[in-house]
């Protein structure tokens, strides 16, 4: 048993730091300062950083252009990374379409999708939940009807579409055969945004942001080749996606950053004439917080180890997503307590408040989402209870 | 990093685990807590020829000089049928002590025939105004001649109703110091009581017991920063068997969910069970990770880094296992409630490992007391 990183690893980390101190345009740096939200363009323009160094798409092999990077340094990178407060890119293309391309693609469609991806040429949004279809994506009803004549025609309405409105791509779950069990009529296909026929609608999220969109399809006509995999094997496709990557679910850099804010707040929020950091019951507070947090940067660990010896996700890396999702909305929560009638900003435009404190509110407001996206804590927990304890169904 | 056991921990988990399950039923449990002794000193024989008791001994003082990881394997594995032999009060408390501060002779006088399962011995550290600070000590030790004169009391002195010597802290003239007072010393009073989980402890009263100066182990002064530490060794010992606890009842529980039927169905398919035991899961993960965390570093030579880690491991016990135990009897539902049931028994040992070696509050207290904590996160 040896609990440390190698040398090597520690050498990897001190460049990842050292490019990100280097390479991060000062308009972002300031930005990550104070956590405020980052518009789409500079989110591109880290992506593109990224996309200089071979970095940004640490997971993709090197045939698709990945940096050849193993699951420990992957680790390391999207940690220092979130610790670095660095804009998050966009999932959709980098860590969905583009992993189920590389499966179950064609070459040609991998030709023709994965290198602008990488690049960030062209964006990507996703196309599963439906308004009566979340936690039940299964029962899905967006249709697509082949027409006889090379295309499907595609009718009907997604949500939570994010990035929507920037995105060049969206790939979908349709249903393609509505006369079977519910699993096996759905088929993944990808649709280019600028069809006639898309609308997009984007929504504010509570945090004031404009990440979720409602998209609707009315006639959209799709070329056949645009199918992913097998007509009516869909279903396959949305879960294999599922058990990509879950050793960088648990978000682990972010809530130490966001805790950290929190202690430097706590460390300059005056009460009964002493920081708050310095009254034990706040003390103790934060510490409990911080030990929830380790616990779970251990179980991170740990299975991040099993997945370096190339084993199976074990039970523990069950439990990164909810303990993940949870850890960083507490936190976001013990920093709007901690600030007391400073809990109140919202944006701030006048500058009244310290900017460590200016996106806290937010911020808090849009993490309530991090226990629903990517699968809420209760489907994650029907699946814990179904394929790891082993509970009957119903 | 690498989490896997070497060829000998595997070893040493497939003999323990079937050690527990063949030779000590929780039954064995049962029949022990009626006896005046609690135990087997048969069974713990069998243990010293084992290699267990010695297991975490320095070799110099007669030990293998194994580590806490070690330590917490055997553990862990003992408690899922609550094996009631003395290891954790008499190897990892009295033993840890007595290796690291005795000399050779004081080693080969008390510490050998302990090691070998011939007699216990029992660590007297703790007092009714010291909470959990074994610094703050009352019991006096006067010099007379080349002897000492001891006077106080020691309080929940684990296993102490049967063991053979008490190491026992005192103020000296010249600081906290250690002594093996032999249980028939005159001017000592034992007192036994039975504790919530079914073991036993002793109040010891030393009216002036009188010991000479080879029974001092190490100098005045000396003997605050060994306890520290083996207090921190007994803390991460109990984490390792609450977790063994918690992974037995989350498995009992799990099963009852299984085949218990109410409503014409099975209760686990219930969705607020299913749920309910998914967190106890999660927090047995926790608690795995954050045990396995405290047992590599309490070995080691960083005090702080020693700290953190430990804390973090027992908080993660009383507030995660408590979970998890209190949430197995619910689930249990009356018949958990029931002495007949094992349920309970796990239940109130994990009770009694909660409030042993610093409790949840003062972990924190300390955990937030770290240097760095103002300016660093994890």
């Amino acid at each position: 048993m040896d609990l440390s990183f190698t040398p090597e690893q520690e050498a990897f980390r001190a460049d990842v730091r050292r490019f990100i101190a280097d390479s991060m345009p000062p308009s972002i740096r300031a930005k990550a300062e104070d956590d405020a939200h980052f518009e789409h363009e500079e989110v591109m323009e880290w992506h593109r950083v990224l996309y200089r160094k071979g970095w940004v798409a640490p997971h993709w092999p090197k045939e698709h252009g990945g940096p050849g990077l193993d699951a420990t340094e992957r680790f390391i990178l999207q940690d220092e990374l979130e610790v670095a407060g660095a804009p998050m890119l966009s999932p959709f293309g980098l860590s969905m379409v583009g992993p189920l391309l590389m499966q179950f693609g064609t070459p040609a469609q991998q030709q023709r999708f994965l290198p602008k991806i990488l690049s960030g040429d062209e964006a990507w949004c996703q196309g599963y939940s439906e308004p009566n279809a979340g936690s039940d994506l299964a029962s899905l009803r967006c249709s697509a009807v082949d027409d006889g004549q090379g295309h499907f025609v595609v009718n009907g309405q997604k949500t939570w579409t994010t990035y929507a409105q920037y995105a060049d791509w969206i790939f979908c779950l349709v249903r393609t055969d509505a006369s079977v069990k519910k699993q096996a009529g759905i088929s993944f296909v990808l649709i280019d945004m600028k069809s006639p026929g898309v609308e997009v609608k984007p929504m504010l999220t509570l945090g004031h942001t404009t990440a979720f969109c409602d998209t609707f399809f009315e006639n959209v006509r799709v070329p056949k080749e645009n199918l992913v995999g097998p007509l009516n094997g869909g279903w396959t496709l949305a879960k294999a996606l599922l058990g990509h990557e879950r050793t960088l679910i648990a978000a682990v850099g972010s809530s130490r950053r966001a805790l950290l804010r929190v202690k430097r707040i706590a460390a300059k929020t005056m009460a009964h004439g002493r920081p708050l950091l310095d009254d034990p019951a706040w003390r103790a507070r934060i510490a409990r917080m911080e030990v929830a947090l380790l616990g779970l940067q251990w179980t991170n660990y740990r299975a991040l180890a099993g997945a370096a010896l190339g084993h199976a996700p074990g039970p523990e890396s069950s439990i990164l997503k909810i303990r993940g999702a949870e850890i960083l909305q507490q936190i976001y929560e013990l920093a709007m307590e901690v600030m007391g009638q400073s809990s109140l900003t919202w944006y701030d435009d006048a500058g009244l408040v310290d900017p460590l404190e200016r996106h806290v509110g937010p911020s808090f407001c849009y993490y309530r989402a991090t226990t629903i996206y990517g699968g809420s804590n209760e489907i994650q927990r029907n699946v814990i209870a179904k394929w790891i304890l082993g509970l009957p169904e119903r | 990093m690498d989490f896997q056991l070497s060829q000998d921990q595997k070893l040493l988990a497939e003999t323990a685990a079937s050690f527990a399950q063949k030779s000590s039923p929780v039954s064995r449990f049962r029949k022990l807590r009626d006896d005046p002794v609690g135990w087997d000193p048969a069974v713990w024989r069998q243990m010293g020829e084992l290699g267990w008791l010695a297991l975490p001994l320095p070799e110099a003082a007669g030990g293998f000089g194994g580590s806490f990881v070690d330590v917490c394997i055997l553990l862990e594995k003992l408690a899922t049928t609550l094996v009631p032999e003395p290891y954790l009060s008499s190897v990892v408390l009295a033993g840890m002590t007595l290796g690291h501060a005795g000399t050779a002779e004081q080693h080969e006088r008390w510490l050998a025939p302990m090691l070998e399962g011939r007699s216990t011995i029992a660590l007297a550290w703790a007092e009714r105004d010291a909470r959990y600070d074994p610094t703050r000590v009352a019991t006096r030790a006067e010099r007379t001649g080349d002897a000492w004169r001891l006077s106080g009391e020691k309080c929940w002195v684990l296993d102490g109703h049967h063991a053979s010597q008490f190491v026992v802290s005192a103020v000296t003239d010249d600081g906290l110091a250690l002594f093996v007072v032999d249980r028939s010393a005159l001017g000592t009073t034992v007192t036994p009581t039975r504790t919530i989980d079914g073991r036993r402890a002793a109040f010891v009263r030393l009216d002036g017991a009188t010991v000479a100066d080879d029974a001092r182990l190490g100098a005045p002064g000396t003997a605050g920063r060994l306890l520290d530490r083996v207090l921190d060794g007994a803390a991460v010992a109990a984490c390792a068997e609450g977790l063994g606890i918690c992974q037995t009842v989350l498995d009992m529980t799990v099963g009852y969910l299984k085949t218990r039927e109410q409503f014409g169905v099975k209760i686990g398919t219930f969705q607020v069970l299913q749920h309910r035991a998914v967190d106890m899961f999660v927090q047995v993960e926790l608690a795995r990770s954050l045990t396995t965390l405290a047992a590599v570093k309490v070995g080691g030579d960083d005090d702080d880094e020693r700290r953190k880690a430990v804390s973090a491991a027992k908080i993660q016990l009383s507030s995660g296992g408590s979970y998890v135990v209190r949430q197995a009897i619910q689930l249990h539902g009356g018949i958990g409630v029931t002495d007949e049931h094992d349920v309970g028994l796990y239940f109130k040992r994990l009770v009694a490992l909660n409030a042993l070696f610093g409790d949840e509050e003062d972990h924190v207290a300390r955990f937030a007391a770290r240097p760095g904590f103002s300016t660093t996160v994890c």
